[in-house]
Parts: structure tokens; C-alpha cells; sequence
């Protein structure tokens, strides 16, 4: 069975969500304590939503200096497969590990409803399960989502292909800024996840594990924790990092 | 006061000093607090306001045995901790020298 390291910061608040979704997809799921530099020999990691460190000062910056982020930073460079989501994306965007940051929500509201996002890449660790480019459910919270990097960045991230996901409207197509039903932060480009430049590392803000089962509405976001378990089975039966190049 | 006693417990001598870090969103980012800053302002009936920006302002002190020692751990904290380099933009104000941290431990 594949073990999958979920961290656990304190003000982390999704973190057994995640490990029940990962269960359900038939990994061995564990915690990863903030404080333990040892990654218990996982597979993958996955930094999940809440708020670390009750993110003061900047949501993110704090868990960013916390010793089982030096390891999850070493991981990432080494190949190791990395999923931030929501929080955890935005731990990964002050870690550097990915391009970025994400803003205040243009309203400054704090919100929590279900969005669609649709996928830009299908041949990823992170989407390798997702069968098309329909639009997949699942919910946001979170009051600083409003993805950031400058313009130089933004092209970057797309001629390399490494914009994972955007917020779209039903018919599927990308809700720019300024399209505030759709893409409700006011993300530049619709960006809702990012690879990093190796494509081992991924930032999300929607929460694929609380759309995990259809008793929750959708279970879109199984897909992606699919798509994680069986590519860091791969990794494991390969004896070491599994390095799913972008672009 | 408390930040000074837990900056204190480096128990490096002699003297410290005191700062404040201003930190801003950058220029073109996008502040959705300075802008709602802004729209209050019809509801005070204040007029000729604009370009409002919100930003941080930390303060702290620092033991060293001069002033630029102690403005290099500033400079460092600021640009690694207290401001994101992608979206913000920090200024350094020298507040005065202070009784040493121990002291006041």
C-alpha cells in the first residue's frame, strides 16, 4: 500500500478530511506532525487546508519555517511529489516551491462555495486520472485566493504549461478576472493551481477532499486524489522519486 | 515588554536598538483594503482622498554590538519574514538606540 504523509500544522483543519480521502483511495494515509523532520518514508506529501499557525502575519509564512517544511522543500527538490491545497498552496506560494502568491480576495470577503475548475493538463502527477476537460465541482474557502505572480510569470506559467487549473464557467470556459461568479477571488488568468517548473510540485486552492464522495455533492475531486495515490505508487514500485515533467 | 524579553533570549551583549518595518503592497498590486478604505470616505463626507494604501508596520528591537549589525538582522528578517518580495515592498526606520535586551529581561 502507498503511504501518503498528510502535514498536520497547528490551525491545520483539513488535515483528517484529506486522510480520509486518501484512504478511500486506497493509500496508507499518515500524519506528518509540523514539528518532525522525519517524513516517515512517504510517497507523496500533502500540505492541507486550514490555517497554519493561525496564519498570521501572511496566511502561510509562519508554517514555511516550521521543520517538517525543511524536509517537504528537500522532498519537493529531490522529486518527491508535493500537493498544497488551499492553505497548503498557500504555505508552498511563501516557500517558493511554487510561483507566486495568493492576495486577499478582491471582495475581502472570506469565502466558502462550491466552484467548477477545469483542468489544463491531463498528463500530470496531479490530473493523470481525470478522464476529460470538464469542468470538475468542488468547494473554496478561503479569504486570501486571489492568485498573483507579475506578468512575466503569468506567460511563463503558460507557454510551459504549468497552469494545472482555472476557475471556468459551466460551459467550461476560463472565468477571467473580473468575472466574479466564476472566478469569485478575482484570480488573474482564472488561475486556481499551478505546477512548479519540474512538475512535481502542485499548488491548488479549491479542495478536492471535500468533494471526494458523492455524499458530499461531488466527488469530483477524487480524481485528483487518485491521480496523486497512483502516481506515488508508481514512485515507490520505481524505488524513488517519480518526476512527471512539465511542459 | 513581551517581544523585547523573547528577543532577549539570544543574550547577546551590549546594545540594542530599536526599529519599525514598514511594509506596502507594491505599486500595481492590487489592495482590496485601500480600496475599501476609499469608498468609506463618501460616508464621512470627506472629499479630495485617494490612492489610499494599506499596508504593516512591525516594530522590534535587536541586540548587536553597533547599529548596522543590528540593521543587517532587520534587513534579513524583512525581506525573508515580514514581507513577500513577490507582492510587497519594505522601508526600515532606525527608532533610537534602547536599553540593552538584557536589561530589560
Amino acid at each position: 500500500m502507498t503511504r501518503i504523509g498528510v502535514v498536520v500544522f497547528p490551525g491545520s483543519n483539513c488535515d483528517r478530511d484529506t486522510l480520509h480521502a486518501l484512504e478511500l483511495a486506497g493509500a496508507e494515509a499518515v500524519p506528518l506532525w509540523h514539528e518532525a523532520a522525519d517524513l516517515g518514508g512517504v510517497a507523496a506529501v500533502i500540505l492541507p487546508g486550514g490555517f497554519a499557525y493561525g496564519d498570521y502575519l501572511r496566511a502561510g509564512v509562519i508554517a514555511r519555517f516550521s521543520p517538517v517544511m525543511r524536509s517537504v522543500a528537500a522532498f519537493a527538490r529531490d522529486g518527491g511529489l508535493v500537493l498544497g491545497i488551499c492553505n497548503g498552496f498557500q504555505v508552498l506560494a511563501e516557500a517558493g516551491l511554487v510561483p507566486g502568491a495568493l492576495l486577499r480576495n478582491r471582495g475581502l470577503r472570506f469565502l466558502g462555495r462550491d466552484v467548477l475548475i477545469t483542468p489544463e493538463r491531463l498528463d500530470t502527477a496531479f490530473t493523470r486520472s481525470v478522464p476529460d476537460r470538464h469542468p470538475l465541482r468542488m468547494p473554496i474557502a478561503h479569504g486570501e485566493g486571489c492568485y498573483y505572480a507579475d506578468e512575466a510569470t503569468l506567460t511563463r506559467l503558460e507557454t510551459e504549461g504549468r497552469v494545472l487549473f482555472r476557475y471556468a464557467q459551466p460551459d467550461g470556459r476560463p472565468a477571467w478576472t473580473g468575472d466574479d461568479d466564476a472566478n469569485p477571488n478575482g484570480s488573474l488568468r482564472g488561475i486556481a493551481g499551478v505546477l512548479n517548473e519540474a512538475g512535481n510540485v502542485a499548488g491548488l486552492m479549491p479542495h478536492p477532499e471535500r468533494a471526494a464522495e458523492a455524499i458530499l455533492g461531488s466527488d469530483d475531486g477524487m480524481l485528483l486524489i487518485r491521480s496523486l495515490v497512483e502516481s506515488a505508487a508508481e514512485r515507490a514500485a520505481a524505488g524513488g522519486p517519480v518526476v512527471v515533467a512539465a511542459g | 515588554m513581551t517581544s523585547d524579553r523573547q528577543d532577549g533570549r539570544t543574550g547577546q551583549p551590549g546594545q540594542s536598538f530599536r526599529y519599525a518595518v514598514n511594509v506596502m503592497p507594491k505599486p500595481g498590486i492590487l489592495d482590496p483594503q485601500g480600496r475599501a478604505v476609499e469608498q468609506s470616505l463618501p460616508h464621512l463626507g470627506v472629499e479630495g482622498v485617494g490612492f489610499v494604501r494599506v499596508g504593516r508596520r512591525v516594530e522590534l528591537s535587536v541586540a548587536a554590538a553597533d547599529e548596522a549589525g543590528a540593521r543587517a538582522t532587520v534587513d534579513r528578517l524583512a525581506a525573508e519574514l515580514l514581507s513577500n518580495p513577490l507582492i510587497e515592498t519594505y522601508a526600515i526606520e532606525l527608532l533610537g538606540a534602547v536599553a540593552p535586551l538584557e536589561a530589560i529581561r
